[in-house]
């Protein structure tokens, strides 16, 4: 009878997509457990994203409230995350495989001498546990055995199926307030300030629409067609390491291992040839279009569609038929 | 400023990845050997730091004695020495990762003096743990910042910047010393000169046994994801195929009209 513990990320009063990704494994893992599924939710706004909850089947959230933790303080969260983990015994604690989730998990991992498990994607419940993780962003899978009292993991971005629209059915989960003891100390590593994304941008993480270009797009300058279409369809522009490596782009908008993880509905692959490194980066996308001269390049292998062509051509054809297209 | 950079060798895979018959390891027959490209960026500020501040700078590894190809590189651009936690080959979890890298901090920090930074890749390219620096950090009480894409350091801080999770950048402030861990994109690293790489060559490697230990996750072996088997559907040639490709756009919905 062991919960589950899940380090919930929440923007706006409502838990993040990652989160909610993580929450689908670890109702899993409590089902073989015997346990509930118990949310940890930490800083403003965290109460209603609790609230939210019911919707992911979480019956109890503890909302870690503290006005020093309103600025995000990796080891300040694990802190109090460690003060639950030791007051609720659970069988497993999981985070997103997120920037935050991950450096927490491991802060908790380190403070407790516990290992830890990231990116996993399937987690058999046995003795010892049995999980399956990502190597190399995901291009390998590693089969592996966490023998630990507490199973520390992160779980793969993308990779679990979130049902978006299950029914909020039931009342909202027993929210209990927990007040964490934290030392200076753990609040040495803190977030001092923001800076905002450029206005009206759409960032590539959350476009429902990505048009990336490879090093079949040649230039800097070039990159204004795909620029142009993305706008006509609402989306972002990204691009592979060649483009960033080669300044074409700045590396904020790199998809692929060393980048950024997108899952647009539609992936635009324009002169991209498709390296194992990208193809990570983009294959949560529902669907590929690829615009390549050679159909043959790697990135036909994981594409649903394409179009034979250059892109120089092609993309701005589109574009074209698009406003043709378009109510006067 | 006194700078460390842990580096990781592994195969530098293009193309697709096979593996050994026993699913044991990637097959390397056929691979060059390189470090992630956050490392590489962590090696280029270490030396860029200490052109611009003065100091010394030290890159450290844990890996089989060929592992020496990855230290000469990090030499060759102008770090000025190196160590090497050599093992017999065999994997190295992040917990015994972690417990090697600092006992070789405290034996060279007792040699040579702190570090006033130690700076890692966010995350190995290979085994993709995202575990080591912080646990390097915590077991140093060191602070340590995660994902690093801007840097600063000078008057015993260090300044950072990361990408917020909503968008944008958060920015980090913090004293030496200090384990920071940066990502591709930090800069734009240099290739080696010649000469470089022939004083690289000729520079002693200081080489340490680091002592195994096990606490998982314990491998038991590696495959390859399923392909997705998705069937390309070719929508046309040129140009001429964008009346296809829009009705498709229509098809799925995102087009908004």
């Amino acid at each position: 009878m062991s919960a589950v513990l899940v380090l919930v990320e929440h923007v706006d009063g409502e838990a993040d997509r990652l989160s909610r990704e993580a929450l689908v494994l670890a109702a899993s893992v409590a089902s073989r457990t015997g346990g509930d599924v118990e949310a940890v939710l930490i800083g403003a706004g965290a109460a209603d994203a609790a609230r939210g909850l019911v919707a992911h089947g979480v019956r109890t959230a503890h909302v870690v409230t503290d006005a020093r933790l309103s600025a995000y303080a990796p080891a300040a969260w694990a802190a109090a995350l460690v003060e639950l983990i030791d007051a609720r015994g659970p069988a497993a604690a999981i985070a997103a495989g997120s920037d935050r989730g991950n450096e927490v998990l491991a802060h908790v991992a380190a403070r407790t001498g516990r290992p830890m498990a990231a990116n996993v994607v399937d987690i058999i419940v046995g003795d010892p546990w049995r999980l399956t993780r990502q190597r190399w962003a995901g291009s390998l899978l590693e089969d592996a055995e966490l023998d630990a009292d507490v199973h520390l993991m992160t779980i793969a971005p993308h990779v679990v199926p979130v049902d978006e629209a299950s029914p909020s059915t039931g009342s909202p989960p027993l929210t209990l307030d927990h007040q964490p003891t934290i030392a200076d100390r753990d609040l040495v590593v803190h977030v001092t300030g923001q800076e905002a994304p450029a206005a009206g941008s759409i960032s590539l993480t959350d476009a429902r629409v990505v048009v990336g270009g490879g090093r079949g797009v040649g230039s800097s300058e070039a990159f204004a067609t795909l620029e142009e279409l993305a706008a006509l369809l609402g989306g972002a522009v990204g691009g592979s390491r060649v483009v960033t490596s080669n300044g074409w782009r700045p590396h904020s908008d790199q998809i692929g291992q060393t980048g950024l993880r997108i899952a647009p509905d539609l992936y635009i692959a324009c002169g991209i040839s498709g390296a194992i490194q990208h193809i990570v980066g983009c294959k949560a996308a529902k669907r590929i279009l690829a615009i390549n001269t050679d159909p043959d390049s790697p990135i036909m292998g994981v594409a649903d569609y394409a179009v034979i062509g250059d892109l120089h051509q092609v993309v701005p054809a589109i574009s074209a038929e698009i406003r043709r297209r378009a109510p006067a | 400023m006194e700078i460390l950079v842990c580096v990781k060798r592994v195969p530098a895979t293009g193309g697709r990845i096979s593996l050994t018959a026993d699913g044991q390891e990637i097959d390397i027959r056929y691979l060059g050997f390189t470090v992630s490209p956050h490392e590489e960026c962590a090696v280029e500020e270490a030396v860029r730091i200490v052109e611009a501040q003065g100091g010394s700078s030290s890159v450290l590894t844990l890996g089989h004695a060929a592992a020496q190809d990855q230290l000469r590189d990090a030499m060759a651009i102008g770090i000025d020495r190196a160590i090497l936690l050599e093992t017999d080959g065999r994997e190295f979890d992040p917990v015994a990762t972690a417990a090697a890298i600092v006992e070789a901090v405290r034996a060279q920090e007792a040699a040579h003096g702190p570090f006033d930074l130690i700076l890692f890749g966010n995350e190995a390219a290979d085994t993709g743990d995202f575990q080591v620096g912080i646990r390097v950090a915590v077991a140093l009480d060191r602070p340590v910042i995660n994902g690093v894409k801007s840097l600063t350091v000078g008057g015993g801080r260090a300044a950072a910047k990361r990408e917020a999770p909503t968008g944008g950048w958060e920015t980090y402030d913090v004293p030496l010393p200090a384990v920071v861990s940066v990502k591709e994109g930090l800069n734009l690293p240099r290739y080696p000169s010649i000469p470089g790489r022939l004083r690289a060559k000729r520079k002693e490697i200081e080489r340490v046994e680091p002592a195994w230990s096990s606490s998982g996750p314990t491998k038991v072996g590696l495959r390859l994801p399923e392909e997705q088997g998705a069937q390309v559907e070719i929508l046309g040639r040129g140009p001429e195929a964008a009346p296809a490709v829009v009705d498709l756009l229509a098809r799925i919905g995102v087009l908004p009209l």
